[in-house]
Order: structure tokens, then C-alpha cells, then sequence
């Protein structure tokens, strides 16, 4: 089996797409004939045409409002955000026109919108965000996270194939540090809403997902070398809707919780993760639920202030090892 | 005043391509916009409308004569109207009893009582709801045209847009990415002086909505939008070259609304003369009486009949629904997304 990057798993999703299903189209800032910030649709144009590939103004809410209108008409666009720090541009187009389509008007808006995320790159405030929490507060959106490369594969895949609009957000740290074996001619389909144990243990759960997922794995093998604690880990892989039930079983399981995720933490979706443990689940925790989170600080340029506000291995670490001992 | 002043262009010779029927029932929709708004105001009065009323009295002419403008039909052209294009809506196909059932948040309404007045669609007759956000609607309609031209489809789109709403950032993006995908879309700009309260010159700092068209290298025309036949030869003219692959049309229609932005706004800001000028002088519906009339198109008692039976028909709707139930509330809960089903009802409403 060849392995592949996840920017590479994430490429040919979105091309297996293409070929499958000629309704599904491209358009985006320099997606075309440039392929890309990222390359993520190099060769796109080439093999697809213009008019499947389209290169469109800066402009983020033209670019989401014309793949909502081309969606009512039964086309399946996948609409990129260069950076997804823009698609704030697109916020009420997607909050307010996209997200109430089906429930207000009865309208099919299966859309993608999808563009890289994330820091540790040293983007600086505008390239960096992570926006999930921006939209995991509007029904009728969905959200997907991939943290591998078999994810960002299959979920792409099935955001396309999905009747409602999904924002997939792709971890640019991720795209060519990930790699994985990936079968030739298989069909990989991540079903949407489904988290997936990535590692078993009984002393205590990690809930994240993202680029997260590694930091910590690499927080739970250390600490079953150097503490012999036990640390499961829960990719979300779906932020909405949430798996309620994954997250459940795990709580139950080891009865104490830490929630882990780059994004800011006010108004964080670990907050909500807490809530529904708290509401569910609540009589099966020996210990508060605690967070693992970047600073309340726009994302800072300088290496050793992007180091200082984003979560790293060693502050899971730690926090975990407090939940251990409580 | 500025206002006085409206740019009126040459009317064309009745009957402009059209014949004696479709004259008349061009008519049949001034008419049936105005009286349906009327009776849409009494039940207002009566508190069986349940959110604010918005009226289009005095522009009915530019609604009305664009959209009778585009090819109708199941899935032929398509239009996205705003809330004074009532008139464009029933000229696509929409039923006074949709109308009315959306206003009063009946059940049975088009949105099962969930969206507001004229907000709700029917793609295959023609029209897409439109969202409160103004300028939205623009990129939305650059996309289903967009479609249009992917598909090698002889359709076009018509999109409304205030004179308001030619400030907001959508608008600029929609039409300059329609110009640059050579989309098949009609943009009619209703000039109608005022955007809530706000007058034209703390709007823009143009003199014609037509100069922004120009800058996005969209070819755009000013017209007299209270001359019905003016704004249709307009409109037809824009919508045969879009379909014919030359791109989007810019059409803005000079109109004044004479009611306030909804029923409970009294408009202390008009001055009652300019008012009083646009009813007597300017209503479009009356100058196109006149034109039919002085040009032997039609016969008093021909529009007298017109009349009759649109009151029937507005009555008989009425009747049908004023007293159908609101919707049930736990039916608030499905649809969010094709599945699951339904939003989870909160733990307290099971206690």
C-alpha cells in the first residue's frame, strides 16, 4: 500500500469526487490554474476544465453565496477558503442565508466550504485560526476535523456526498507532516457524526480532535513510560454533530476527562463537551473536567509566542497528570 | 425636489410585443399586488398578521412588469424577489392564499409558519425566498445562474435589489463575480428614494444606481419604473441578451414607496407634499389605466371586470385560511438537516 500525506488523502478524496460525480465542482481564490496555496487542487483544472475548477474574485461571501445558489440548483460545490481565517468574510452567508436554508425555505445547500486551519506554522493572527466555534453555535451546519490522512480522505468524501452544508476544516501542520498507508481502490467513506478511539487505556480519557489528536498521543505514550497511567484518546473527527455517545462510553470508562483543543478557550467547544458530560454523565466522574486550550490571545507571530499560547505535548502532559493523581 | 425629477424615458408604443390579453393581464397583477396588499392591511389592522406588513404601494408597476418580462413556466427563468416584490411573485405563479397564510404564520403556509411574509420559494415556479441580510441574495442568484451557464441551460435569473442595498458588500461581490463569470443574471436596482428612513444622498454618493453597474463593466440602464411598459421592454431587452451568453444586465427602475418601511413606521420624515405628489401624479397603476385606455387597448368595463374578479379571488382566499390554526409547536423541531430528522426537544419541556 502507498503511503500518502494527508494533504495527499485530502487531494484525492476530492478528486475520486470529481470523477464519481460530475455535478461536484471547485471554486475558490487561485484554485485553478495556480492549484492551490496549499496545492491541494494541482492538476484539478487540467483534467477537470475551467468551468469544474473556477477561479473566482477575493471574495468570500460571493464565492459561498454562488455555491449555495448552484446547490439549490442540484450541483455539489466545494467551495475553498485560501486560509480558513477568511471565511469570516463568508460568516453571514453562511450563518444566516446557508445554515437556515433547509429549515426556513425547504432548500437542499449541500455545500463544502474547506480551507486550511490551524497554527504552529508561525502564520501570525491572520493565518492561523481555528474557527470551529464560530459556527458549531448555528444549526444546520455541519463541522468536520480530520486528524489523519485516512480522515481526510473519507471525509471529504462524505461531506461531498452529504445532503447538508459541512464546513470541513484541514489542519495545514498536518498536510505533509501526516502520512499513512492508504489501500489503492478501496473506497474510504469516514461516516459523519462518528468519532474514533484512537488509542485504549483505563486511567483516563483525552477528548480532542485536529491536529490535537497527535500532541496528544504522544502526551499519552509518555505518560504510560514515565507514569504508567493508562490515557485513552477520542478523535471527534465531527465537531457537529457531536458523538455524544463515543464521548459517553469513554467517560464511563475511565471517569475522568480532559478536553483538548487548540482553539481559544472562552467559548471553546470543549465548553459544550463539558456541558453534555456534566448533563449525561455526570454521576461517572471522579474529577472535574478539565481543558487543555491555547490562551485567550490572538495568535501571536514570534516563535516563542506562538509556542507560549498554543497547547503543547508537555502541557497535556501535565494537566493529565494532575487528573491522574486527583 | 430631487424626487420630482425622475429621468422619464420615452414609453414604448403599446403594445410593445404584447398582445390584448397580456395587457390585460398585466393589469390583473397591478391589481391583484395592490388589493392583496390592501386586504392584507385590514387584517393587520385586526391583529391576525402577526409580524410587520410591508407594502409596495407605488412601485407595483416595476415588480410586476420585470418579472412578466422573464419566460415562466416549471423550471424556466428565475427570479429572487425582495419584500416589496410581491407583484413579481404572483406574476411567477405564487397564490394569494400562500400570501396570505405566510403573513398571518398560518401552518399550512409554504414555510409551515416558520419564515415571514413573501420570504418563502418555489424553484420550480420560479422564485427563491429571499433572507432579511440585503445584498445576500445577489451571489446566491450569481451561483444558480452560474448553474444556468455550467449546464448549457437557455435560463436566466433576475435578482432585486433597494436602492439600500446597493451599500451592503454582498452586492458588490455577487455582481462583480456574476460580471466576471458572464452569468446570465438580471439585476433590477429599485431607486425608491428611501431605504427605511434613509434618503439616497446619506446612501450613495451617485446620482444614478446605474454608475456602480459600470464600474463592474455591467451595462446598465435607467428607466422610469412607474411606467409599466417602459420597465418591461427594459427587463425583456436585459433578460434576451443574458440568455443569449452576454452576461449580467443592470436594470435600475427610478420608483418612489409611498408607504412607510412597514405599517408601523409613520414616515414623519416624508414631506406630506411629496407624498401627495407621487399619488396623484405618478402611480404606476393609474398611469397604465390611462395608457390602455386612451390607446382603446382595453375598455373601462374590461378593467372593471378585471377588478371583480380579483376581489373574488382575494376574498375567497381569505375566507379559506384567516381562521386555519398556527402551527403546532413541537412541528418547530424537524428539517435543520436532511438527518437526523429533528433538533432534540430540551430535557425540560419532558418534565
Amino acid at each position: 500500500m502507498p503511503e500518502v500525506t494527508y494533504l495527499e488523502a485530502l487531494r484525492q478524496g476530492l478528486w475520486e469526487e470529481m470523477e464519481r460525480d460530475e455535478r461536484v465542482f471547485i471554486l475558490g481564490e487561485d484554485v485553478g490554474v495556480y492549484g492551490g496555496a496549499f496545492k491541494v487542487t494541482e492538476g484539478f483544472v487540467k483534467r477537470f476544465g475551467e468551468q469544474r475548477v473556477i477561479d473566482t474574485p477575493i471574495s468570500e461571501a460571493a464565492i459561498v453565496g454562488a455555491a449555495a445558489g448552484a446547490a439549490h440548483m442540484g450541483m455539489r460545490p466545494v467551495a475553498e477558503m485560501q486560509f480558513i481565517d477568511f471565511i469570516s468574510c463568508a460568516y453571514d452567508m453562511l450563518t444566516n442565508y446557508v445554515a437556515t436554508a433547509r429549515y426556513r425555505a425547504g432548500l437542499s445547500t449541500a455545500i463544502v466550504v474547506r480551507g486550511p486551519c490551524g497554527g504552529y506554522v508561525r502564520g501570525g493572527p491572520f493565518h492561523s485560526q481555528n474557527p470551529e466555534a464560530a459556527f458549531f453555535h448555528t444549526p444546520g451546519l455541519k463541522i468536520v476535523y480530520p486528524a489523519t490522512a485516512r480522515d481526510a480522505k473519507g471525509l471529504i468524501k462524505a461531506s461531498i456526498r452529504d445532503d447538508d452544508p459541512v464546513i470541513y476544516l484541514e489542519h495545514k501542520w498536518l498536510y505533509r507532516r501526516i502520512k499513512e498507508q492508504l489501500p489503492e481502490g478501496e473506497e474510504i467513506l469516514t461516516p459523519i457524526g462518528e468519532a474514533r478511539l484512537a488509542r485504549e487505556g483505563n486511567d483516563l480519557s483525552i477528548v480532542t480532535y485536529g491536529a490535537m489528536l497527535w500532541k496528544s498521543l504522544e502526551a499519552a505514550a509518555q505518560l504510560e513510560t514515565e507514569d504508567r497511567v493508562a490515557v485513552e484518546v477520542l478523535d471527534l473527527r465531527t465537531l457537529l454533530p457531536l458523538d455524544d455517545a463515543a464521548i459517553m462510553r469513554t467517560v464511563r470508562k475511565t471517569n475522568k476527562v480532559l478536553i483538548v483543543h487548540e482553539d481559544t478557550r472562552t467559548g471553546g467547544v470543549a465548553g459544550e463537551i463539558a456541558a453534555r458530560i456534566n448533563e449525561q454523565a455526570f454521576e461517572w466522574l471522579d474529577a472535574p473536567i478539565m481543558r487543555v486550550t491555547a490562551h485567550d490571545v490572538p495568535l501571536p507571530y514570534a516563535p516563542t509566542l506562538e509556542d507560549y499560547v498554543l497547547p503543547q505535548t508537555e502541557d497535556i502532559v501535565k494537566a493529565a497528570r494532575w487528573l491522574a493523581a486527583y | 425636489m430631487a424626487s420630482r425629477t425622475v429621468p422619464t424615458t420615452q414609453s414604448p408604443t403599446i403594445p410593445a410585443g404584447l398582445a390584448r390579453e397580456q395587457l390585460l393581464e398585466l393589469y390583473r397583477y397591478l391589481r391583484l399586488t395592490r388589493l392583496l396588499e390592501e386586504r392584507l392591511t385590514a387584517l393587520y389592522r385586526q391583529s391576525k398578521v402577526i409580524g410587520g406588513l410591508f407594502r409596495s404601494l407605488g412601485q407595483e408597476g416595476e415588480s410586476v412588469a420585470s418579472a412578466y418580462a422573464l419566460e415562466r413556466g416549471p423550471n424556466r427563468d428565475l427570479l429572487s424577489p425582495l419584500i416589496r416584490n410581491l407583484g413579481s411573485m404572483l406574476v411567477m405563479g405564487a397564490q394569494p392564499i400562500e400570501i396570505l397564510r405566510q403573513y398571518m404564520a398560518k401552518a399550512e403556509s409554504p414555510t409551515c409558519g416558520r419564515e415571514l411574509n413573501v420570504h418563502f420559494n418555489d424553484l420550480e415556479r420560479g422564485y427563491l425566498g429571499q433572507i432579511s441580510h440585503l445584498g445576500d441574495m445577489v451571489p446566491v442568484m450569481a451561483g444558480i445562474t452560474l448553474t444556468f451557464k455550467l449546464r448549457g441551460e437557455p435560463r436566466v435569473g433576475l435578482v432585486y435589489v433597494g436602492d439600500g442595498a446597493t451599500s451592503t458588500g454582498a452586492f458588490h461581490e455577487g455582481l462583480n463575480f456574476a460580471a466576471v463569470q458572464r452569468c446570465p443574471l438580471v439585476v433590477v436596482a429599485e431607486y425608491n428614494r428611501w431605504a427605511y428612513s434613509t434618503p439616497p444622498e446619506k446612501q450613495f454618493a451617485v446620482k444614478d444606481l446605474a454608475e456602480k453597474a459600470k464600474g463592474y463593466g455591467v451595462p446598465a440602464v435607467t428607466v422610469d419604473g412607474n411606467d409599466v411598459l417602459a420597465v418591461y421592454e427594459a427587463t425583456k431587452f436585459a433578460a434576451e441578451r443574458a440568455r443569449r451568453g452576454k452576461g449580467v444586465h443592470f436594470v435600475e427602475v427610478k420608483t418612489y414607496r409611498r408607504k412607510g418601511h412597514a405599517e408601523h413606521d409613520d414616515q414623519h420624515y416624508v414631506p406630506k407634499e411629496e407624498l401627495e405628489w407621487w399619488a396623484k401624479e405618478n402611480d404606476p397603476v393609474d398611469r397604465y389605466v390611462r395608457r390602455l385606455l386612451d390607446t382603446g387597448w382595453a375598455e373601462e368595463q374590461d378593467l372593471k371586470d378585471i377588478d371583480e374578479r380579483v376581489r373574488g379571488e382575494v376574498d375567497e382566499a381569505t375566507d379559506a385560511c384567516v381562521d386555519e390554526p398556527l402551527p403546532l409547536p413541537e412541528s418547530a423541531l424537524p428539517g435543520v438537516y436532511a438527518d437526523p430528522p429533528a433538533a432534540e426537544r430540551l430535557w425540560f419541556r419532558g418534565l
